[in-house]
């Protein structure tokens, strides 16, 4: 018969004020395998641990129930009281007599009954209990950062001075990001390009960073501390071990009509190129789709003027393994293009411009040197107007939130312009002003009340040329919906910020959430920013949301800690709260029948195929496994399975059966 | 609460839900005529969002709902899709059954009425008629005094009225729709 | 091909020239157009501002007549017709107003014909077979103006961009025109206030003349008998607000292919504009 310890606590008098506790403990004292069962003020204050340590011991009792708290609070508390009076902690259980009881009911008879029911329900289970085993799993000490902007650099930096092993890939021929193209930042006005190089160099540098560019994930398997990334290295067409940045064959190719990107297409580039003079690594690429000799065979005048002889023609794509145990995404942000506004001309306006194309126009490496001057003709612009929240807070355009960044850049916009074109005239049309963060709504004041930039509070209708003008038909909704014409010489849309193109299906292969937008999905909104619903896969920047880069370094550095926190085990230990599918003697060896349903059920792809042979090698039958690193203990499989095979360690079937039981055998 | 009422009813006679409306001001910086209104469309959704029997009748008692001319430059452009038109369609409807008529509205009404009053009769639009009766209505009669001769001189006009054979049916839409009383706030 | 076709109370009126040129240039394309037995009035403006059952009526009485007739697709050339049937069309699915509606009318309307405007029964007919019969280019430089009602509402009509739209320059192109760039392409002409309030329309549509004369257009091409009217029967009152008085002409598109056809001006109606054409 079974040896039940009960400890039933006043909790002060959280919980004596409504149930009569000694009521409780004199009832279950009486129940069938309930050895000791006592009350105390205070269970989880040090008396109260010995108290429970001691009747371990005294009685050899094989199980114990707390009638407390919530398990959330103290459960950890008495199991490890359990665990140092010799007593496997997985026999130990706590009914809940707070939160489910006296904090809920007013004092009475049915509430004392209803605490007697809760504490005797968890005996009846915990005379069910098996001693359990926490599960370790080792844990590779190398981190992959995916995106190099300034989330993955921040991130990859952290972790790598935390004395760890970091993989950092890039799509692009360099790192860098969004805030590489920026002109000056909000709210200081430092130059972008001269705080984001130092870092840039830092990470090439940095003999814990191994740094792939032109570089992408292929795939991720297995699971936290234990992952396997497949990466394709993209065909750069030059040897970098080789070439020496020198930059010759650049100068010599004869495609030059490209549109740069990283000039937001304002200005252009060639066939093999570095992407801005900044660039790390600063070694070029080869473009084969608009490379001649790719396109028709003939040319390869670079390799003509490489005195290294570093170009290779016939490289191909490159797939390598690594192991890691720990991933950040940091895959950044888009922003929407001129394009995507019918009202504003559908992009067929050159003076129209991308908030990010702007930032090209200001910025002193852009294709202008930082003046501001119309790509239609080249005039400096005597009239500008700005529009905010264009597409963002427009359902219609199915970009129902805001993006956060463009109040505050658009105000930059605004001071950059006046600051370059004194005799200039800014107006900025918003719908509200966001400008929460330190220094930031004095920014926009600023702007308003010493750059005198015009801002007007209503949304723009439309956008038409006429005689080399862009009419704006805006609205003044501040002065009861009066309509303001501007004839501009340029025109700036604080275009949404989006999802990176792709981040669905590198979700896909990460399997990592995403909202319907595509951002990836954090674990919580406010307690678990930095994680995702996977176990080891962390976020960093604006490939959760827009946001700017004070608060992307911020993330970057949260996830970093993660990552060092993660890694400062050299084993994982976890719960046991895992499903199990049963193994029975041969010829049974289980009731699994292999029909694979908890394999479609499951949302963490725990499920495994295990292969059930004989001696001499031939297969007797396929059943399922639970890979116990991967799995989350959710339960979905266990309600799939139609033979019942699976059970959840320490809620099995019986268990939950013995709980619901003892109510009605009453 | 007298606020969500209105709202509410406004809601389930049109479909239109003016709380959407953020005040952007969009439809207002598009609409054509939003010079010439009393209030323009914007300032009309926030007039309806205070949910006030004052505002309320201020909106049907201004020019505003007579001069929309449901071009739908508003709704193609607003970010929260919000059927302007319709609800200048349903404040229509509902200022000439509360008679609360803004004088611009005379001649625009006249007009509609002349024009579906050719449809009752014949089942197409008899234009010769249609002029007649909305000088008759409007007592303007020197309008187009010149414009009409000369679309007879370009065969644009017929001095009879073309009649549909299935007058019996378009009695009975008429009966049953503009006429039957109850159906108006419908 | 074959298709139905409701021709609307302007075109049989003030309007005569642009059923002609239909008529005229479905004869050289062989398209047989069977018009709708009985048909009446849509209703227009008037019936929607004024009364909801009576503008789903009417157009429902419309489209029960041509299923009656077994028709299966409808042309509808009169762009205000064409965007109160299809409304309607979309109104009706909901199954309430369908039933109301029937009642009223006492015929069985099941909402299952396509109607479709002048540019989409052009569009269908196909580009090249329309280039393969034009016998005098229309090389001119012209504005398309496409006006409210063919475009909107887009969620209902899905019917080209929202702004800017193509179809119609298209067709110029392929009959041998040019079409300007320009921003007046959907701003409304003043619609049905042509007679009630003639001041409104002589701003809105003058609105639309100088941007056209502005860049160079020759003319004025359309869809709709409302704008055709408003842009050239009230030329007089619109020449007293503009500040340039324009003699562009408005045409209807199904006049400016007919003239590349080679049919003849007469038969097209051009004599019927108040705006003198001289293309
Ligand atoms: C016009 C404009 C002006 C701005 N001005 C300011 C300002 O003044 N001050 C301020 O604080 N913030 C500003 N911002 C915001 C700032 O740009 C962002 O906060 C910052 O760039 C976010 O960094 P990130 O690393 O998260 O993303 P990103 O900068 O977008 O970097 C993401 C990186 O990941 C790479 N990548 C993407 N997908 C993959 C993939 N599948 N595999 C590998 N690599 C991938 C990309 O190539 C890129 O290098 C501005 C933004 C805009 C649009
Ligand atoms: S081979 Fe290609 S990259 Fe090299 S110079 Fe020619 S075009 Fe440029
Ligand atoms: S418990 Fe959940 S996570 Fe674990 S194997 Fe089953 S379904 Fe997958
Ligand atoms: S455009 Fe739409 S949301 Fe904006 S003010 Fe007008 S009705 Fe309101
Ligand atoms: S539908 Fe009416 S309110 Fe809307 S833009 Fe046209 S005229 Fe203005």
């Amino acid at each position: 018969m079974s040896k039940i310890g009960v400890f039933i606590c006043h909790c002060g008098e959280n919980i004596s004020a409504t149930v009569d506790v000694e009521r409780v403990a004199r009832e279950i004292g009486g129940m069938e395998g309930v050895a000791h069962a006592i009350d105390y003020k205070y269970m989880c204050s040090d008396p109260g641990q010995t108290f429970i340590k001691e009747a371990v011991k005294k009685y050899d009792l094989d199980g114990v129930v707390v009638g407390a708290c919530s398990p959330r609070m103290h459960e950890p508390t008495f199991r490890r009281a359990c665990a140092e009076a010799g007593l496997n902690p997985y026999l130990c259980e706590m009914a809940n007599l707070r939160e489910h009881c006296s904090w809920v009911h007013e004092k009475g008879e049915e509430t004392t009954e209803k605490a007697i029911d809760l504490v005797k329900m968890l005996v009846e289970k915990v005379k069910k209990n098996n001693p359990l085993e926490s599960i370790k799993v080792p844990v590779t000490k190398r981190a992959l950062v995916i995106g190099g902007g300034i989330a993955g650099i921040q991130a990859s930096l952290d972790i790598a001075n935390t004395g760890h092993k970091v993989i950092l890939i890039e799509r692009d021929p360099s790192i860098g990001g969004h805030m590489s193209q920026l002109s000056e930042t909000f709210p200081t006005l430092d130059c972008s390009q001269c705080i984001l190089t130092p870092r840039m160099v830092e990470v090439a540098q940095h003999p814990n960073i191994k740094l792939y560019t032109y570089a992408e994930l292929e795939s991720l398997e297995g699971f936290i501390g234990n992952f396997t990334a497949k990466i394709r290295l993209k065909a750069k067409s030059v040897n970098y071990s080789t070439c020496t940045g020198c930059g010759a064959c650049i100068q010599k190719c004869p495609v030059k009509k490209i549109p740069s990107e990283f000039n937001a297409g304002l200005g252009t580039r060639t066939a093999i190129y570095v992407p801005f003079p900044q660039a790390v690594p600063n070694k070029p690429v080869i473009d084969r789709v608009n490379c001649n000799y790719y396109k028709r065979g003939a040319c390869k005048i670079c390799e003509k003027t490489c005195q290294v002889g570093s170009i290779e023609w016939d490289k191909e794509d490159e797939i390598i393994s690594e192991e890691v145990g720990a991933v950040v995404l940091a895959t950044g942000f888009d922003v929407k293009g001129t394009d995507f506004f019918p009202e504003y001309g559908y992009g067929k306006y050159k003076d129209v411009l991308t908030g990010l194309q702007f930032e090209r126009l200001a910025s002193a490496s852009g294709p202008t040197f930082g003046e501001i001057r119309r790509p239609s003709d080249g005039a400096i612009p005597k009239k500008i107007v700005f529009i905010a929240c264009a597409g963002s807070r427009d359902p219609a355009k199915g970009i129902p939130y805001c993006s956060k960044i463009c109040c505050m850049y658009t105000a930059k916009h605004a001071m950059l312009y006046q600051h370059k074109v004194h005799d200039g005239e800014s107006t900025v049309f918003y719908m509200d002003i966001r400008a929460g963060g330190k220094n930031y709504e004095e920014f926009v004041r600023r702007a308003i009340e010493e750059d005198t930039v015009n801002y007007v509070r209503g949304r723009v209708a439309r956008v038409y040329e006429k005689n080399g003008k862009l009419i704006v038909k805006g609205v003044d909704t501040l002065l009861g919906g009066e309509q303001v014409e501007i004839e501009a010489d340029m025109v700036v849309l604080a275009t949404a910020g989006v999802a990176n193109c792709g981040s669905e299906q590198l979700a896909q292969k990460l399997h990592v959430s995403y909202d319907p937008y595509h951002f990836f999905a954090e674990a919580h909104p406010k307690l678990k920013p930095v994680e995702t619903n996977t176990a080891g896969i962390f976020l960093a920047g604006a490939c959760q949301a827009p946001k700017d880069i004070p608060e992307t370094v911020g993330m970057a550095s949260g996830a970093a800690v993660k990552v060092a926190a993660l890694f400062s085990n050299n084993e994982l230990v976890r719960e046991p709260i895992i499903a199990v599918v049963n193994r029975l003697a041969p010829p049974l060896y289980s009731t699994c029948v292999g029909c694979f349903m908890c394999e479609t059920a499951c949302p963490y792809n725990a499920i495994e195929h295990e292969e059930i042979k004989a001696r001499d090698g031939s297969l007797i039958r396929t059943i399922a496994r639970v890979n116990s690193g991967l799995c989350q203990g959710c339960g979905t499989c266990v309600a799939f399975c139609r033979s019942k095979s699976i059970d959840i360690q320490g809620y099995t079937n019986e268990q939950v059966y013995a709980e619901v039981m003892s109510l009605l055998n009453d | 609460m007298e606020h969500k009422g209105k709202i509410t009813d406004l809601q389930s006679h049109t479909g239109v839900e003016v709380m959407r409306c953020y005040q952007c001001g969009k439809c207002t910086a598009g609409c054509v005529l939003a010079t010439d209104m009393n209030f323009p469309p914007s300032y009309v959704m926030r007039l309806l969002q205070t949910g006030t029997k004052e505002n309320y009748i201020k909106i049907l008692g201004s020019n505003s709902i007579w001069l929309c001319l449901n071009c739908e430059n508003c709704l193609g452009r607003c970010p929260m899709e919000i059927d302007i038109p319709k609800m200048m369609d349903y404040l229509r409807t509902q200022a000439i059954k509360e008679n609360i008529l803004h004088p611009d509205s005379k001649p625009i009404i006249s007009f509609h009425r002349s024009f579906l009053d050719s449809i009752k009769y014949t089942g197409r639009l008899y234009e010769l008629g249609l002029i007649a009766e909305f000088k008759a209505r409007t007592f303007r009669v020197t309008q187009d005094l010149t414009i009409a001769p000369a679309m007879f001189l370009k065969g644009k006009l017929h001095l009879l009225p073309e009649k549909i054979k299935d007058r019996m049916t378009m009695k009975r839409i008429f009966a049953k729709t503009i006429e039957n009383v109850k159906t108006e706030n419908k | 091909m074959k298709i139905g076709f409701y021709p609307g109370c302007s075109l049989t009126g003030s309007s005569r020239e642009y059923n002609e040129s239909v008529v005229a240039i479905a004869k050289v394309l062989d398209i047989e157009l069977t018009e709708i037995n009985d048909w009446n009035c849509c209703g227009a403006t008037a019936a929607h501002s004024m009364n909801e059952e009576l503008s789903m009526s009417l157009p429902a009485r419309i489209m029960a007549m041509a299923e009656k007739q077994g028709l299966t697709e409808v042309v509808v050339p009169c762009a205000a017709c064409y965007n109160r049937l299809k409304v309607t069309q979309h109104d009706l699915k909901d199954e309430t107003k369908r039933k109301r509606v029937s009642e009223i009318l006492q015929l069985p309307y099941d909402g299952s014909i396509e109607i479709i405007n002048v540019l989409q029964m052009l569009e269908k007919y196909g580009a090249e077979n329309i280039k393969a019969k034009v016998t005098q280019p229309f090389a001119h430089k012209v504005a398309c103006y496409y006006g409210c009602l063919l475009v909107r509402p887009h969620s209902i009509l899905q019917f080209d961009r929202v702004e800017d739209p193509q179809s119609m320059d298209e067709l110029i192109k392929v009959v041998g025109g040019t079409t300007i760039d320009w921003a007046f392409k959907t701003e409304c002409c003043g619609g049905g206030f042509s007679v009630s309030r003639t001041d409104l329309v002589a701003k809105l549509s003058g609105n639309i003349l100088e941007d056209a004369a502005d860049r160079g257009a020759e003319a004025l091409i359309v869809a709709c008998p409302m704008c055709q009217s408003n842009l050239d029967m009230r030329r007089g009152a619109i020449n007293k607000v503009i500040e340039r008085p324009s003699d562009i002409p408005v045409i209807y598109i199904t006049q400016a292919i007919g003239l590349a056809l080679g049919i003849d001006a007469k038969e097209l109606g051009l004599k019927r504009h108040f705006v003198t054409v001289e293309l």
